[in-house]
């Protein structure tokens, strides 16, 4: 597990660049595709981490699904309409902001200096990861045989999602609670 | 490197697409006027902006979105590993079995209930 140390940068640099672009965009909708290359930025890091189906997870929930449903907000609300535009912050607002930033800055600095980064110890060891073929094949041996309940039970929770979503937003209007 | 075709593939793309850009914009003729400026719709000159307010309905379209997308990543392990397991018995297409067929009972759940119908 070699860290490329260009393609590191390449996709930290990006993402780092977005992510401020998020922040400076006026429109909402803009902001929202920025972070959408943000979460390809970061599927790029997984993939280097060797974490191939986290990134496939970061691509298809997060720049997918995830991002659809922010855009939703942002058009429900209807937030590129000149009212949502709040006009220049009060001063102090923003010399707090900045501060407050600086702070947390320096605390996360602080604390990954203080504290050396230390990987608890998983059951299996990057060899035997590596003899069976990466992480993903892993974890589909784990899924398919250990944690097969649980895999299935998933399939329920999401049964109950779905009905869940359907039952609150197709509810009658006009009947009263509990018929519909 | 391991990665090489995924870059290989990227690269084309971003040649592919660039290429076509700034050959169609080299190359084609322009004969700009003003009709031909206007930005238009189905023939149309364009009623407002195109960001306005979606109907909420669209939400719920979303919703069921992210949960079945959440289906689909169960599917990256299975296809990594069911060739090998196949040779073994078919206990492992059973299981993806009765998990798509919960998921399934929801589908039918969906469409019994009309979700995806305007009304």
């Amino acid at each position: 597990m070699d860290i490329s140390p260009v393609f590191f940068y390449l996709f930290a640099g990006l993402a780092i660049a977005f992510s401020v672009l998020v922040v400076l965009k006026k429109s909402p909708v803009a902001s929202a595709f920025c972070l959408v290359v943000v979460f390809f930025m970061f599927a790029g890091i997984y993939a280097l981490l060797d974490a191939h189906l986290i990134a496939a997870v970061q691509v298809l929930v997060y720049a997918g699904a995830i991002m659809v449903l922010f855009v939703f907000v942002i058009m429900l609300l209807n937030a590129d309409s000149p009212s949502f535009d709040l006009g220049r912050s009060h001063l102090g607002l923003r010399v707090g902001a900045v501060a407050a930033c600086v702070v947390l800055l320096g605390l996360f600095v602080y604390a990954f200096r203080a504290s050396p980064l230390q990987v608890p110890p998983g059951a299996l060891t990057a060899a035997q990861i590596d003899a069976a073929g990466g992480n993903t094949r892993v974890i589909s041996r784990l899924m398919f045989s250990e944690y097969i309940l649980p895999f299935e039970l998933t399939s329920v929770l999401l049964l109950a999602g779905i009905v869940g979503a359907v039952a609150i937003a197709k509810r009658k209007l006009g009947a009263p609670e509990g018929t519909a | 490197m391991s990665y090489l075709p995924v870059l290989i593939l990227v690269v084309i793309a971003i040649a592919l697409g660039g290429a076509i850009q700034i050959l169609s914009h080299v190359l084609g003729p322009k004969f700009p006027n003003p009709m031909k400026n206007s930005p238009f719709e189905c023939g149309m000159p364009p009623l407002g902006d195109a960001r306005h307010r979606f109907s909420v309905r669209f939400y719920l379209v979303a919703i069921l979105f992210l949960l079945f997308d959440v289906e689909a990543v169960f599917f990256f392990p299975f296809a990594v590993t069911f060739r090998e397991y196949l040779g073994i018995n078919m206990f492992m297409v059973l299981e993806m079995a009765v998990f798509v067929g919960i998921l399934l009972v929801g589908y039918f759940y969906v469409l019994r209930k009309g979700a995806l119908e305007w009304d």
